[in-house]
């Protein structure tokens, strides 16, 4: 599903060059729950933004469900990360004074969807998430955890096959943190594909396979067989 | 995504921070409220002018001694003594001349005219009896200027309106009393209705006295100021015109009109000059108004780049969630559009109020053109297109990874 070979990110500011991924490779297929791992500055998000369509890495080939992504265009960029990409944030990102209800609709009304539709599917995507009280509460009204849970119904809005999540339990107590990793690990067994970012490793542990970075190049990866066996030759 | 998606968001946009929205509408609603009074305000006047100039007679020829435009040195139309009463007379009288009515010969001069100890100083207008005709004058009290008057150098005076007032007071009956022009006792006979007009064209502010008096009696002279023909009709006004000219060429042995020392007006020669000046005056001051609607509108835009910046993190969020750059356009285009029509509309009621006000106030006929409404409403709309044009690009172009991270 996911294929990244020989991927480099190299960002340019005021001549000085920052090599922020180098010779990144490996393959995520359906239905995996991944762990990117590393500490800050490591290129994990780099990494995350170019999986997420949000950018395009300098070198190297990313395919995405049999299409080169290099190749598309900024609209059908906008598509994917519509269409087959959900993304969590670590500080949620809510569109402010909007209920819960309008921001779980918002990617559904960019892909065209019908106001009724959107309504009921939004409804019962923050019932999904133990919130279907909450609906016309706008973010300020909402804890954290209440506001990440409204992030991930969000994230499942145009029902995605795959899940980025940027550090979801980031900002949550460890309390809030096991429930939100309960709803991932919930999606995972529905058939999501989830890869997550995160420096907590009792957080990786829900993972099946924890990819390491480490200065823009991978440091291990417990699934990656392609580059196991690179690394033994 | 539709329209009426994007319509509703930007409206909650703007809802959002209501006192910003209105000072950002302000300046275009100063700016065609501007436009829109001045612009219907020089109407107005312009047709004030035109009502008053229709109002000496549209079928009316004004021969004017001095010469044409062409041909050396112009002088000026009034200042040569070329036309005399003769010339009226032979016209009236030519056998040649077919499409004539009437003609009238004037000579006026501004002097001072006394009644008792209230002075004023006015137009003081010799006439013959056809001027009433051709100038369709309409008599209040007791008769006007008669051929009789005019044979016999009678010292006789018809008073317009406004001297009435001047030296009898308003709705005063003079007819009888004796005023004085530069000190020469004159006997009133009649005073004319009101017929309206203000400056040069008043008409009301007149003093009407034999010509053959004014000529010999007050200002010593032979000539008269201006010839007034009546054409017969309308149609035939450039007929009257080339008969009268070449009738005036051959009484004055001229055989080049080139070198003709008289000059032929009609109505819609001075018509056409006076809503020349009034149209290039409502041009300069709708320019000047233009200018403050441009300053409304780079209001417009510095507001939208104020909500582009602060709205960075929503508009990266929005991307990452699959906006695509045309809906971003759309929403923050139609976010301006929004602002400058309803600015437009307020504009138009603001700058209707205003030249209905000043209308009243200086007495002017109030008139709004629907082409001044439909031009205000589509240059608002086009100010917000043109101003929300850059910084609606600037949000779509702003790249989803920088936008989430911008604090």
């Amino acid at each position: 599903m996911i294929q990244v070979s020989h991927i480099s990110k190299i960002y340019k500011n005021d001549s000085v060059e920052t090599v922020a991924l180098s010779d990144v490779s490996f393959e995520i297929k359906k239905g995996e729950f991944v762990a990117i791992m590393g500490p800050s500055g490591s290129g994990k998000s780099t990494l995350m933004h170019v999986i997420g369509a949000l950018d395009l890495p300098t070198t190297g080939t990313y395919i995405l469900d049999k299409e080169d992504v290099e190749k598309l265009s900024e609209d059908e960029l906008a598509d994917i990360r519509n269409r087959k990409i959900g993304f969590v944030f670590q500080s949620y990102n809510l569109l402010p004074r909007t209920t819960s209800l309008k921001n779980v609709m918002l990617p559904m009304v960019y892909a065209g969807i019908p106001k009724e539709e959107r309504i009921k599917r939004a409804s019962d995507l923050l019932k999904m998430v133990s919130l279907g009280d909450r609906q016309n509460h706008t973010s300020s009204q909402l804890s954290g955890g209440q506001q990440q849970r409204v992030a991930i119904a969000r994230s499942l809005a145009n029902n995605p096959s795959i899940i980025l999540a940027d550090e979801p339990t980031g900002n949550l107590a460890s309390v809030q943190g096991e429930e939100i990793m309960a709803i991932f690990q919930d999606l995972n067994e529905k058939g999501h594909t989830i890869i997550m970012i995160t420096h907590e490793s009792y957080i990786a542990e829900y993972t099946r396979r924890i990819i390491h970075l480490r200065d823009g190049k991978i440091a291990n990866d417990n699934g990656n067989h392609k580059q196991r066996q690179a690394n033994h030759h | 995504m539709d329209f009426s998606e994007t319509l509703l968001s930007a409206l909650e946009a703007l809802t959002l921070n209501k006192l910003r929205t209105v000072l950002a509408t302000l300046g275009v609603v100063i700016g065609i409220g501007a436009v829109i009074a001045l612009v219907s305000l020089g109407q107005s006047s312009q047709k004030a002018v035109e009502a008053q100039i229709q109002s000496l007679g549209s079928n009316l020829l004004t021969v004017m001694p001095g010469a044409q435009t062409s041909g050396g040195i112009r002088q000026a139309a009034g200042g040569v003594t070329t036309l005399t009463y003769d010339d009226a007379k032979a016209i009236l009288a030519s056998p040649q001349i077919s499409s004539v009515a009437n003609v009238s010969a004037e000579l006026s001069r501004r002097a001072q005219v006394t009644a008792g100890r209230n002075n004023t100083n006015t137009q003081v207008l010799g006439v013959t009896p056809a001027y009433r005709e051709v100038r369709k004058i309409t008599l209040l009290n007791g008769s006007f200027v008669a051929q009789r008057d005019v044979d016999g150098l009678s010292k006789v005076a018809v008073l317009g309106p406004q001297v009435v007032t001047d030296l009898f007071g308003e709705g005063a009956n003079p007819v009888g009393e004796t005023i004085r022009i530069n000190r020469m006792s004159f006997r009133v006979v009649g005073t004319t209705a009101p017929k309206g007009g203000s400056g040069f064209l008043n008409q009301d502010d007149m003093v009407f006295v034999p010509l053959t008096t004014t000529q010999k009696q007050l200002f010593g002279v032979d000539y008269v100021g201006s010839i007034s023909i009546e054409a017969k009709g309308e149609n035939i006004m450039s007929q009257a015109r080339d008969e009268v000219g070449y009738f005036l060429l051959e009484r004055h042995k001229l055989s080049d009109p080139s070198t003709a020392d008289f000059s032929i007006f009609s109505q819609a020669d001075v018509l056409g000059a006076a809503s020349q000046v009034t149209g290039t005056f409502t041009a300069l001051l709708s320019g000047i108004a233009a200018i403050s609607l441009l300053v409304g509108g780079i209001g417009i835009m510095n507001i939208m780049f104020v909500t582009v910046t602060e709205r960075t993190r929503e508009i990266g969020l929005r991307k990452a969630l699959g906006a695509k750059k045309k809906w971003i356009i759309a929403q923050f285009l139609l976010e301006s559009i929004i602002l400058t029509i309803a600015g437009g509309i307020l504009g138009m009621l603001l700058g209707t109020i205003l030249s209905f006000v000043i209308a009243n106030l200086i007495n002017l006929p109030f008139t709004v053109s629907l082409s001044s409404v439909i031009l205000a409403v589509g240059v608002s709309g086009g100010i917000g297109v043109l101003f929300g044009w850059y910084p609606a690009q600037k949000a779509a172009n702003l790249s989803p990874i920088e936008a989430l991270r911008y604090e």
